[in-house]
């Protein structure tokens, strides 16, 4: 509650307008029609306005809409009744309970304030204003009235109501332009318009939901988290939390879309590159840790989609922050041939509790209880590899391989180029059935099966591409039977598990340009605060 | 009336004026290879076509360590500090 009053302007049952200029001597009450303790403060109220209403302002601010008149009646109140439409002055007079009663002498100073119902303290009012303004007594059959009644909370802290007042709030913490939609415009069209969208609808990002976004996060509003490319824009919290409402998230997703975020932009990953490339890569996100059950996501049945809001929101938020903040416009520095559906979203959580492996961010230097998230620059995927049959370790591993082949091409070899390889639980049944397994001897075998002589990858009628001739007839033949694996190293081959209990299904994204070159896969800590 | 807040950058984009085309080519004329495979051929034939077409004008050479990335900064204001013009170019 507030010390010195505050002016404001509001409309009296009747439309016209009542202008408090902020001094007194003044009884400023708010009131809410459904409140019990307000309806016993009524009568008194009216009381007081008989008495004193002559000699000081006197109003009572309703927080009832249309039912402030419902109010009036019912106590036949003849004082000014103010309709506090939206509860702006509730809020700004920082209430918390109703009946809230200021009582405010001539420089404006608060001298008196409760809420609730005390008897005594409203009696002790009374006494009050007839010392001060001496005026008679006011006659209230005080003893009628209960000694004491809780309030009822304020209505301001109606959660919507709150939120929209504290954006509008002086000091509010965002500070994006805000865009007047016309009443006569359909919002969601509006923003197809203005081209923010990825090509599906989106929820308005309204500075209420932008503040319940925003509640997700520790971080202050305006912390930069990334210059984001291609236009290098300025990455603030506020400004990905606005892209997140209109992804669909929920506040508690914050934390993992900030982090991913940092991690495309970053000059490792080189989300410019992955944008703009002719080839369609898109992010692939992985996330680790605590964090996937806190926020529900979905790393089992249907991991990779759909069907989950945080896999397929969080995915999207990271999307809509390069579009809008980084300006990568598809046509503009987006150019990819054919697209991808990746590029909507692909966000899925690794499936731990069945891995028989360090989970991905251990492996990447991480604690187990740190929560992470992981980008890749991936062109293709999810493939599935199928192999219902295998009943081997090492069968299982070289289908696993074999169904890496065709990353870019079959016919192409030693690809310096990242894969990443999502191994469902039955197929990890099947490589663990005797035993440990472990990842590096998975990429061994990958590596190992899918060695081909080099004679294989010499450019021919069936396709132009592979070795050219002209270098393959400077081979001797130990070098063209030489064999090539798929990949020019194992660390190429990235491993996570994921996916439901049943079925033999793996699955593999096919990378891009991978390196200094062009981009390198990047793990950033998720903070949760 | 509903607002919404504005989700892009904000920035209203710096407009430039392109270079007054003379229609001639004088002084010096950068070649960017972006480093895209072949990109090279295409340059070395340019090259041979500017030194016969207009051989008072003086050509250098520039290349991006990789397509896939913006061209740094450091190359950018090189290739601005020596060049009136440059064709940037890329093959496959």
């Amino acid at each position: 509650m507030i010390d010195a009053a505050r002016a404001f302007t509001l409309s009296n049952l009747d439309g016209t307008p009542y202008v408090f200029d902020g001094t007194g001597p003044s009884l400023v009450c708010f009131v809410k029609d459904d409140c019990e303790t307000c309806n016993i403060a009524g009568p008194v109220l009216e009381g007081l306005f008989k008495a004193y209403g002559g000699g000081i302002n006197m109003v009572a601010l309703g927080q009832s809409g249309d039912k402030n008149a419902d109010f009036a009646q019912r106590h036949g109140l003849t004082m000014p009744v103010l309709g506090d439409a939206g509860c702006k002055v509730s809020f700004d007079w920082d209430i918390e309970i109703v009946p809230a009663v200021f009582w405010i002498d001539a420089d404006g100073n608060v001298v008196t304030k409760f809420e609730g119902f005390v008897r005594d303290d409203w009696q002790a009012l009374s006494d009050q204003i007839t010392i001060e303004t001496r005026q008679p007594v006011a006659q209230i059959d005080w003893d009628s009235l209960p000694a004491w009644r809780p309030g009822c909370g304020s209505k301001h802290f109606d959660p919507e109501i709150y939120d929209k007042l504290r954006a509008e709030a002086d000091g509010s913490v965002l500070r994006a332009r805000k865009v007047e939609v016309a009443s006569g415009d359909d919002v969601a069209e509006f923003m197809f318009d203005q081209g923010f969208s990825d090509g599906l609808p989106l929820v308005p990002p309204t500075p209420e939901r932008v503040m319940r976004m925003l509640a997700g996060t520790h971080r202050d509003p305006q912390d930069l988290v990334a210059t984001v490319p291609p236009n290098m824009g300025v990455g603030t919290v506020e400004k990905i939390a606005i892209n997140a409402v209109m992804a669909g998230c929920k506040p508690e997703y914050l934390p993992v879309v900030i982090a991913a975020v940092e991690a495309v932009c970053t000059d490792e990953f080189n989300i410019h590159g992955v944008t703009a490339t002719t080839m369609g890569a898109a992010t692939v996100v992985i996330v680790n840790g605590p964090v996937v059950d806190k926020i529900g996501m979905n790393a089992g049945l249907g991991a990779m989609g759909a069907g989950n809001r945080a896999n397929a929101t969080i995915g999207r938020a990271l999307r809509l922050v390069i579009r809008n903040v980084g300006g990568a416009t598809t046509g503009g520095v987006e150019r990819s041939t054919l697209g991808n559906p990746m590029k909507y979203t692909m966000c899925f959580a690794e499936n731990e509790a069945v891995s028989p492996w360090d989970p991905l961010h251990v492996e990447r230097g991480f604690k187990a209880d740190d929560s992470v998230v992981t980008v890749f620059a991936m062109t293709g995927g999810p493939v599935h590899i199928v192999d219902q049959t295998s009943r081997k370790p090492d069968q299982i591993a070289g289908s696993l391989g074999q169904g890496l082949e065709g990353v870019f091409m079959p016919k192409l070899h030693n690809l310096p180029i990242d894969a990443l390889l999502v191994v469902c639980p039955e197929h990890i049944n099947t490589l663990t059935v005797d035993g440990e397994y472990s990842k590096d001897r998975l990429r061994d075998r990958i590596q190992e099966v899918t060695s081909r002589p080099l004679s294989e990858m010499v450019q021919d009628d069936h396709s132009g591409a592979g070795i050219p001739v002209a270098d393959a007839k400077k081979m001797d033949p130990e070098k063209l039977a030489k064999l090539a694996p798929k990949f020019a190293g194992k660390e190429y081959i990235h491993i996570v598990a994921a996916g439901g209990d049943a079925g033999k299904f793996s699955s593999v994204f096919h990378g891009w340009a991978t390196g200094a070159v062009g981009s390198i896969s990047v793990s950033r800590k998720i903070d949760l605060g | 009336m509903t607002i919404i807040l504005d989700p892009t950058d904000e920035r209203i984009p710096v407009a430039r004026q392109i270079a007054e085309r003379t229609g001639s080519v004088q002084g010096v004329v950068g070649l960017l290879n972006i480093s895209k495979p072949r990109g090279n051929i295409l340059l070395d034939e340019l090259d041979r076509l500017l030194a016969e077409g207009a051989p008072g004008v003086e050509i250098r050479r520039y290349t991006k360590p990789t397509f896939a990335k913006p061209c740094p900064d450091a190359l950018r204001h090189q290739i601005r500090d020596e060049c009136d013009f440059l064709v940037e170019a890329l093959a496959d």
